[in-house]
């Protein structure tokens, strides 16, 4: 079972990648051997999971929790802007975005 | 390469991605409210800036018009469905993702019919319309012309950060080879109108409530497999979404031809001059890892609720046309006319107002909207239809002719009173006074016996000449029929 879903270095870099961590190749080692380790475990479950035992993302059978469409107290610009690092024209500052155009 | 040469050696795909913007109150995931314009971060609370300890609640009027957009697309709604987190890092999402939904959309399985100019209606599938939340706003500082390239930072707007969003997407568009790019505004047309008739959004372009997403690809025939499409993203007016797939159509062919391959990637249109240019690839940046989002519990709506939703749906724009065509006995093109005027409204007020459906007709598209363009300003906010309604009958009842009708308009345009008032304050009302009529027509035969002479020598244009003298000494109030009668009964009688 886990040998099956065994973690590769290579599949925990991309995710580094993705989730902007960078990490030295003995990180990677490591974490992939930790998660293989950890997968193992929670693999048992599926022994005891059945046709009839749905997958489920949420462990209380709730459902609907919805508000009324009515506007509330909103922050205001200072208090919003109050934790930032850096702001200008009441506006969150950020460090300059790469990439996308 | 030509666009004609372009669609005569290959079939085109569309797929549209349609976002928007829908009217609540307040956001999706927070009660901040839900307004454009107004100064920046004053519509944020806790939870549409992401702060650590803050908790989504859903909107429930967002999934009410979600599943009103939903029937109104003949789409099924999802017995049960949940909302999912798109990871992705960018400033203008605080959490480092979106509140979307993935592989459970609340509604899905549609179809509507897309009428095109001509009247060729193409049935477009509807493949998903899923919930999601809009992003905040970002001004890039220190390059050129606000773009990212050169800019030293960016500064970002939350306002919009949470905003309900329906994203509808539809399955390939195929077989309508050079009527691509026509086919892909009127669609995009035909669901801002759906929107507006069911009050979900304003659905106003330029503001951005709406906004398209357009694949398109090209293949040898249409029995090929589709192929390698390009996504030319955020295309914000009906015109540039026929510009933007004519544009991709004849790349993409030219590319074809030169036996290149097309890179599958997004896109950005370029108002200016009509182009797209390459965004950035489809690569690991699009691995947005979904997973459920833990912190909202799956929506259920009742059958009850959708089957209450789906009764209290107004008349659509396509049902609502057939029925007027029917009931107005005018034509296709004519009922276009009105509705790509925005007119249909007032016009089918002026209706149940009591004119009759050409009258109404010529009124608001005729008078009213040539003063509209002459001020600026919107046809239907210059007349009520009740006034037009009574300006008519004033016509019908012969008391004004139309150059009296247009000066009576021109009173009630500046709002000094109904159509009556207007009329009896100017005495604009046409002379029945028939002592007045023949003391004028007397008096103008009188004063021209050559034209006298020329009417006894049958020459009946002559009696124009008369006409002016008539109208100056009534102050243009003589009806021209009755006047002319009593012309001929005196010359001739």
């Amino acid at each position: 079972m886990a040998d099956a879903a065994a973690i590769t270095a290579g599949q925990v870099e991309h995710l580094a990648e993705l989730a902007r961590i960078a990490m030295t190749s003995e990180e990677l080692e490591k974490t992939a051997g930790d998660l293989n380790e950890i997968l193992a475990n929670v693999a048992r479950v599926a022994e005891v999971a059945t046709d009839d035992v749905p997958a489920t993302s949420h462990p209380i059978p709730l459902t609907n929790v919805l508000r009324d469409d009515v506007v509330g107290s909103p922050l205001t610009a200072e208090q919003a802007l109050s934790g930032a690092p850096a702001s200008e024209d009441g506006k969150f500052l950020v460090p300059q975005i790469l990439g996308e155009d | 390469m030509k666009y004609e040469d372009a669609v005569a050696t290959y079939d085109p795909a569309l797929g549209i991605e349609v976002h928007v913007e829908l009217g609540t109150a307040t956001k999706m995931f927070d009660d901040a409210p839900n307004t454009f314009g107004g100064s920046a971060n004053e519509n944020t609370t806790p939870t549409s800036l992401g702060l650590p300890g803050a908790l989504p609640v859903v909107n429930r009027m967002a999934i009410e018009y979600a599943i009103r957009i939903g029937l109104a697309l003949g789409c099924q709604i999802a017995e049960s469905c949940r909302f999912a987190r798109k990871n992705y890092f960018y400033p203008d999402l605080a959490k480092n993702f979106q509140t979307s939904q993935a592989d459970e959309p609340i509604a899905f399985d549609g179809s509507i019919d897309v009428e095109l100019e001509d009247g060729t209606i193409v049935p477009v599938a509807i493949e998903r319309a899923h919930m999601e939340e809009d992003a905040g706003k970002n001004t890039h500082v220190g390059g050129a012309s606000g773009r990212i390239h050169g800019a030293d930072h960016s500064l970002v707007d939350y306002n919009r950060a949470g905003v309900p969003l329906v994203e509808i997407v539809t399955h390939p568009i195929t077989g309508v080879g050079d009527r691509a790019p026509e086919v892909a505004a009127a669609y995009v047309r035909t669901l801002r109108d759906i929107f507006r008739a069911l009050g979900v959004s304003e659905a106003r372009m330029e503001q951005g409530n709406v906004r398209a997403d357009i694949n398109v690809s090209l293949r040898k025939d249409a029995d090929a497999p589709l192929g390698t499409r390009t996504e030319t993203k955020n295309v914000n007016s009906f015109r540039s979404i026929d510009r933007a797939v004519r544009y991709e159509i004849a790349r993409q062919a030219e590319i074809l031809d030169q036996g290149g391959a097309i890179v599958q990637e997004t896109r950005h249109f370029h108002e200016s001059d009509g182009s797209t240019s390459s965004g950035r690839p489809k690569s690991d940046a699009d691995d947005y890892r979904y997973f459920p989002e833990p912190d909202l519990v799956p929506v259920a709506p009742s059958r009850d609720w959708v089957e209450e939703i789906r009764a209290g749906l107004p008349e659509l724009p396509a049902a609502r046309r057939r029925r007027l065509l029917d009931d107005w006995g005018i034509s296709e093109l004519e009922i276009r006319d009105i509705i790509n005027a925005g007119l249909l409204d007032p016009v089918e007020a002026t209706v149940v107002a009591g004119a009759t459906p050409d009258a109404a007709r010529k009124w608001w598209m005729g008078e009213i909207a040539r003063v509209a363009k002459q001020r600026e300003v919107e046809a239907d906010g210059l007349a009520t239809p009740a006034n037009v309604a009574e300006l008519q009958q004033l016509i019908d009842d012969g008391k004004l002719n139309d150059k009296l009708a247009r000066k009576v308009l021109a009173g009630v345009v500046e709002g000094r009173g109904t159509p009556s008032q207007v009329m009896e304050a100017d005495g604009l009302q046409i002379v029945e006074d028939t002592g007045a009529l023949e003391a004028a027509v007397d008096e103008a035969i009188a004063a021209n016996p050559d034209v006298v002479e020329k009417i006894r020598g049958g020459k009946m244009q002559a009696v124009g000449a008369l006409m002016g003298p008539i109208m100056k000494a009534t102050r243009g109030q003589a009806d021209a029929g009755t006047a002319r009668e009593m012309i001929l009964a005196r010359i001739n009688g």
